[in-house]
């Protein structure tokens, strides 16, 4: 689909990422293939919008650390992981699958900011 | 006058993980001709509580199972060349560690192994009368009328370095952090002061980055067709060249698969990371907001700009009680209708549970529709459309007790002959599970203490 000129894309085109775990939280890297991409992710990939990837789990929290020295961004997300390693059901207790979700998010960006990532990642 | 530069090397992230990585690293190592490291990382944060299990029921055991294969493939090499091996082996034992690998060396007819062992990271016999305070918002763990199975401190550095005076072949330490099994030799080759926080902030990050061992070199990155990594079946385990000034660059042996590049460096910086900016380890508070990589060469990236601040007061202590029971149990419908085939399956076991009025929390999955993604309410498996060729019910219950458990996983087994229509490969278990969280105790109640252990204390 396309707005304003601009393409809706998930974040995974753009970006590749991370999951640790703490516990019940989940810590979640985003980082940006080309840095064209960060100021998309810093602006359309916001807390409130990360929390909701995660509700259906029980997520109560999200926060966001935008690291613009290393061109990357991180997440924690409270409550996410169903009592973690000690006590979730869910076969993945680490959440280490969790990033692929988290790269499922969509974003707008514009057909320069696609193009880079695809060259970033191709090199 | 220390040398300029020291490599710190790592040949394990986990208890399970590889044992023929550990040759290349040091092979590695030695042809730098720097003074080097190498460390293995085998304590996951429950791995106590199971190791205090097997210790009660043998009073010798109770170390890491795999230290003689981790070890066994290049003790030789690294007595010859004056390369110490640090690793938290140790586990709910050190000391049967430590006479594990007189043992080992005897069968490989090395004399004159000195080993070091750090401990004093045991509280389980005084954590109640210790002035604990809560560890960030976490809910604290109930402990009254509950056996704790093991109570262990963080321990930092500064115990490993300080065995290192005595130089011993191989350090094997009680719980410590990860990063401490990087930073204590770098303390000790480069007399960083304890409280030249930059220094250690930057021997953190070192140990950080080091200790999950392949994830930086192309392990939990490889992503075909955009996160490209060769040979990963080979994959060369980290090695960090520390300078004086804490900058350091990541590369991996010559001669193996993997990849280290800005990408797999700063997942890994991120990993397991709450806030950068405050990095909580007993040795430093690591700011990791200023930090930059660059790409120096092939397989290898620089990193800089670790900025310390002071360690906290009070070290973290896990805790681990009995966590109760799992009973799993897994079964496969395939073909025209799996899916249909298998949400019978599901609907069967749920109705099973209540009819033998088993108490227990109970989930089931469909796997190869959504499922690990999904919450315990299946919420993102009921809006799943399409029809896959193969589905993989699941079905997992926490129980207080194990027959309740077991009996869940054997009710999967049972839909062999009472449950829907071509149902096949049923695989089941019933694990013992811990509980675990973490207090605050004042470190100054901490008391690491360090011992020699020689040929003639076996």
């Amino acid at each position: 689909m396309t707005y304003d000129g601009k393409v809706e894309v998930p974040l995974y085109e753009i970006a590749h990422g991370r999951t640790g775990d703490k516990g019940d939280r989940s810590t979640l890297s985003i980082i940006p293939y080309d840095p064209s991409a960060y100021a998309v992710i810093a602006e359309q990939a916001t807390e409130e919008r990360m929390l909701a990837m995660f509700r259906h789990r029980g997520a109560t929290e999200a926060r966001r650390y935008d690291l613009p020295n290393l061109q990357a961004f991180n997440f924690v997300i409270e409550n996410v992981l169903q009592g973690g390693v000690n006590s979730s059901l869910n076969l993945d207790g680490h959440g280490k699958t969790l990033s692929f979700l988290a790269l499922t998010m969509t974003v707008l960006v514009t057909p320069e900011v696609l193009e880079a990532a695809k060259i970033a990642i191709s090199e | 006058m220390s040398s300029d530069k020291m490599h710190i090397g790592n040949a394990a992230a986990f208890a399970f993980d590889r044992t023929d990585v550990g040759i290349p690293v040091v092979e590695s190592l030695i042809s730098s001709g720097k003074p080097s490291a190498l460390f293995y990382e085998t304590l996951a944060e429950r791995t106590l509580a199971f190791a205090q299990r097997e210790r009660l029921s043998d009073p010798e055991k109770g170390y890491s199972p795999n230290i003689a294969g981790f070890v066994g493939p290049v003790l030789q090499r690294c007595i010859e060349s004056a390369v110490p091996i640090i690793g938290n082996f140790g586990a709910a034992n050190p000391m049967g560690a430590a006479r594990r690998l007189h043992t080992l060396a005897k069968e490989f007819g090395i004399s004159g192994l000195r080993v070091a062992v750090v401990d004093g990271d045991d509280l389980r016999e005084n954590i109640r009368g210790l002035q604990t305070k809560q560890w960030g918002k976490e809910k604290p763990l109930d402990l009254a009328n509950t056996k704790i199975l093991s109570a262990n401190v963080y321990m930092g550095s500064q115990p490993i370095a300080d065995a290192l005076d005595q130089e011993p072949h191989i350090v094997v330490t009680g719980r410590v952090t990860d990063s401490a099994l990087a930073l204590g030799p770098l303390m000790h080759h480069f007399d960083w002061a304890s409280d030249d926080w930059d220094k250690m902030a930057a021997g953190v990050l070192a140990g950080h980055l080091l200790e999950c061992g392949a994830q930086i070199t192309g392990g939990y990155y490889a992503d075909p067709g955009r996160k490209n990594v060769p040979g990963l079946a080979n994959v060369g385990f980290p090695i960090a060249e520390v300078n004086e000034d804490g900058s350091l660059i990541i590369s991996k042996p010559n001669g193996t698969g993997g990849v280290v590049n800005t990408r797999t460096v700063k997942e890994q910086i991120l990993y397991e990371v709450d806030d950068p900016a405050n990095y909580l380890t007993p040795d430093v508070t690591l700011d990791i907001s200023e930090v930059e990589v660059e790409q120096v060469g092939l397989d290898r990236v620089r990193v800089s700009g670790a900025k310390g601040k002071p360690a906290p007061d009070n070290w973290k202590v896990t805790i681990s009680v009995d966590g109760g029971w799992l009973g799993e149990g897994e079964i496969s419908y395939a073909g025209p209708n799996a899916l249909a085939r298998a949400k019978l399956a599901a609907q069967t076991i749920r109705e099973r549970v209540d009819i033998l009025g088993l108490d227990c929390d109970l989930r089931t999955d469909l796997i190869g529709t959504i499922s690990i993604h999904d919450g315990d309410t299946g919420q993102l498996t009921r809006s799943f459309s399409g029809e896959p060729q193969e589905v993989r019910m699941r079905a997992a219950a926490n129980a207080n007790d194990e027959a309740t458990a077991a009996l869940v996983a054997r009710e999967v087994e049972s839909l062999y002959c009472a449950g829907p229509a071509g149902g096949g490969g049923v695989r089941r278990n019933t694990t013992w599970r811990v509980k675990t969280g973490s207090v605050l105790v004042p470190n100054k109640d901490v008391k690491p203490r360090i011992t020699m252990v020689t040929e003639d204390d076996i």
